[in-house]
């Protein structure tokens, strides 16, 4: 196989990998946009604090420890236990759900019936807000995380030499697939297609779809729209804390992790705010897209780092021809 | 009747002796934001030099030290409120940690007659104080980096690099752009082959820039980060099995968090530095006496020792150092900021004074002039160690390529007195 020509197939595939954990993080965004309206500035935010929350309780750390210090004049940090990546995820869990439904309770409830803007407002407050509280509540620092099923049995990372080998022997050139990458797509599908067989063979998912088709139709038949909102925003957390482990495994958890929502953006612009294959699909598109036309253009031509700005005109170039994304519905009103 | 006379004298005597202010160094930090993680151990290590002086030695000079900090959240707008907000406060020197704030506050600090001193980052071209009155880069900065870098190399190699392949990875920003200008020139003069690769902010996500640096196969990577950048860096450098110690980060992407969160795999990565790293020095345990175990701890009291806490310390400690040349050439411990410029101008570090001040070989000796503001530019180099994890000094504080930056900065700096009307400042 000529050398540009594996090249090319590598980066493709490297792309179609990007693509599925940028779609991890729109999930999150089209969950919530399709059963309530509300484009949630606070997704990114939300990765974050699901991720130092599942971080803290692995390690054993007090929440508030350094507001509790200050308060009481102790020097308390850690409990002095760990807890086992399975149930610390469970735990953090049911923290998203807790925080599903203070937002709903505290927030959303008071803004029924407002002018979408004012919601989106809310999420930016919502954004600020739980960034201060994951501050206050596990600190600034920097943290590793490594979610394990068993002692050294922990998210793969690297080289997959199995492809590497494989392609080698059959092309002449060894392709580069991350590990982790892999193991992203694998929860990636597992997460859509639980979630489409959710909303389509349960009573909740039954009712969340009602919800988000007509939310005043579907009260008059006796949905709880504050049930199933807290229920969409605790399966906007889940999908949170999983993007939260995939990306903070690369990168560690960090404030800066709540910055992964700029890549979520020209995804949702691309596949529709309000379609779950819209989102992987889009990020599919998106993926594979900036990181070959950076390998074939970018680099050579532009001098590089063409891919934030490249996501961005792809998603532009759709929304040309189709305004409300590839999947997303189509608005008609009449007039 | 004696002692009220005498009680009467005293009083008379101290409500007649001027009042004696705070020597104030203000603090632009940032303990928010992407960037927090690194801007709160400097900030820790900042306040808590200037809290041990306070409390150790009554402050500088008999005069007590006060440390006001502005959360900057490393936002350039913000970085510039807050210097406005805390200009009436007496600022002795302002650290702005940032270079983006450093390029909006050269201007502004030179019309106000307040210094400012941009370590190992800002404008480069800074260390010609025959243009740049108040802004002073010592004792290194990233051309001193980038000269160091190729330096180390050429020592690893024999002296030779001809027909090796460096790579750039850098942010695709001002910050990170800085060193190309002089890694050209390098390349010209010692014959390897240099790419860049730019990676763009945030740096979360670098799979093209990797593979492609797997495609070029660099013999050695340097790298000009900040941030997330850096960690994800070095996390991808593993992935693709790039060597380790064939990776060499500037002062910036060398710390505990840029290689904590790869784990076994960052080890043997390395890193410039232009100061000492660990606590094993005499200081540290006046920190812990003076500051730590009294509760007065800017932060949780965790950070001592870690790379951006001492180089927090290492600055306070060469503002305090300054104020102390102000003291002695004004012959007041009173001094204000036009002072405080002339000990910054006049700072002299040896190595008597390093062990002095508890802190033996901790940083390079240096002497700062009126046309030289940048120190002799001298950088070491780190290795992380994963197991112990810590970082050793691999290398002795090392003389960089004048002969290459020399020129680069009186282009610079001449071209931006030119566009200021800036006359030589030491003529």
């Amino acid at each position: 196989m000529p050398e540009q020509l594996a090249y090319t197939i590598e980066v493709f595939l490297n792309g179609l990998m990007a693509g599925v954990l940028y779609a991890l993080v729109a999930l999150g965004f089209v969950l919530i946009y399709k059963a309530s309206g509300i484009f949630n500035y606070a997704q990114g935010v939300m990765a974050l604090f699901a991720a130092m929350t599942l971080v803290g309780i692995q390690n054993g750390q007090v929440p508030f420890a350094h507001l509790i210090n200050a308060i009481f004049g102790t020097d308390v940090h850690k409990f002095g236990w760990t807890v086992h990546s399975f149930l610390a995820i469970l735990l953090t869990v049911i923290v998203m759900i807790a925080l599903a439904w203070a937002v709903q309770k505290f927030v959303f409830k008071h803004l029924v019936g407002q002018e979408p803007i004012i919601l989106f407002m809310a999420t930016i407050g919502l954004a600020y807000f739980l960034e201060g509280v994951a501050d206050l509540m596990w600190g600034s620092e920097l943290k590793a995380l490594n979610v394990c099923a068993a002692d050294g049995v922990c998210l793969p990372q690297g080289l997959n030499m199995w492809i590497d080998e494989t392609t080698f022997n059959a092309f002449g050139y060894g392709f580069f697939i991350d590990n982790l990458d892999i193991v992203a797509s694998i929860v990636a599908a597992i997460l859509v297609i639980g979630l489409v067989m959710f909303a389509q063979y349960t009573k909740q998912g039954r009712a969340m779809r009602a919800v988000a088709d007509d939310h005043q139709a579907a009260l008059s038949v006796g949905v709880s729209l504050n049930f199933i909102w807290v229920l969409v925003w605790s399966l906007a957390g889940f999908v949170a804390l999983v993007a939260g482990i995939m990306w903070g495994a690369k990168s560690g958890v960090q404030f800066s992790l709540s910055l992964i929502a700029l890549k979520a953006l020209p995804v949702l612009m691309l596949g529709g705010f309000t379609s779950i294959p819209g989102a992987i699909v889009g990020g599919l598109i998106i993926g594979v897209g900036e990181k070959l036309f950076e390998f074939l253009i970018g680099a050579p031509f532009l001098g590089g780092a063409t891919e934030n700005w490249f996501a961005y005109m792809l998603a532009l170039l759709f929304l040309v021809f189709r305004p409300q994304g590839l999947f997303g519905e189509k608005i008609i009103e009449r007039v | 009747m004696t002692y009220k006379l005498g009680t009467l004298a005293v009083a008379g005597l101290m409500a007649a002796s001027p009042v004696m202010a705070d020597l104030v160094f203000p603090s632009l930090s940032y303990r928010t934001g992407p960037y927090a993680a690194g801007g709160i151990p400097f900030a820790d290590g900042y306040a808590d030099y200037f809290t041990m002086l306070n409390e150790r030695d009554g402050g500088i000079g008999g005069v007590m030290t006060s440390v006001p900090e502005c959360e900057t959240a490393y936002n350039t707008e913000k970085g510039v409120e807050c210097y406005e907000s805390l200009k009436d406060s007496g600022g002795l020197v302002y650290q702005p940690l940032s270079t983006g704030i450093t390029y909006q506050l050269i201007p502004k600090t030179t019309a106000d007659g307040i210094p400012m001193h941009t370590m190992g980052y800002g404008r480069t071209s800074a260390a010609n104080g025959e243009v740049f009155s108040h802004t002073f880069n010592y004792p290194a900065n990233y051309w001193n980096g980038a000269s160091g870098a190729i330096n180390y190399l050429l020592a690893e190699n024999g002296g030779d690099l001809n027909g090796k392949k460096i790579s750039l990875v850098y942010h695709n920003s001002a910050y990170g752009k800085e060193p190309i200008r002089t890694l050209q020139e390098l390349s010209k003069k010692h014959g390897f082959e240099f790419t860049e690769v730019p990676v763009d902010h945030p740096g979360q996500e670098q799979k093209s820039q990797w593979l492609q640096i797997r495609r070029d196969k660099p013999d050695y990577v340097i790298m000009y980060g900040w941030g997330v950048m850096n960690q994800v860096a070095v996390q991808e450098a593993a992935n693709i099995r790039f060597p380790m110690e064939n990776f060499i980060g500037i002062w910036w992407s060398g710390s505990e968090n840029d290689v904590l969160a790869a784990g076994a795999a960052a080890d043997g990565y390395k890193a410039l530095t232009f100061h000492g790293v660990g606590s094993d020095f005499p200081v540290f345990d006046d920190i812990k006496t003076h500051v730590v175990d009294k509760g007065l701890a800017a932060g949780a009291g965790d950070q001592i020792g870690t790379v951006l806490y001492n180089r927090g310390l290492y600055a306070a400690m060469l503002a305090a150092e300054a104020a102390k040349t102000a003291q002695e050439i004004h012959g007041t411990p009173d001094i204000t900021a036009a002072m405080m410029r002339d000990g910054m101008e006049a700072l002299k570090i040896t190595e008597e004074k390093m062990t002095e001040l508890g802190l033996p070989n901790f940083g390079p000796t240096f002497d700062v002039s009126c046309s030289n503001h940048g120190g002799t530019g001298l950088v070491g180099v780190t290795q992380w160690d994963a197991t112990a994890k810590e970082w050793t000094l691999i290398s002795d504080f090392a003389p960089t390529d004048m002969d290459v930056i020399q020129p680069l900065i009186e282009e610079d700096s001449a071209a931006y007195a030119a566009e200021n009307n800036i006359e030589n400042n030491c003529g």
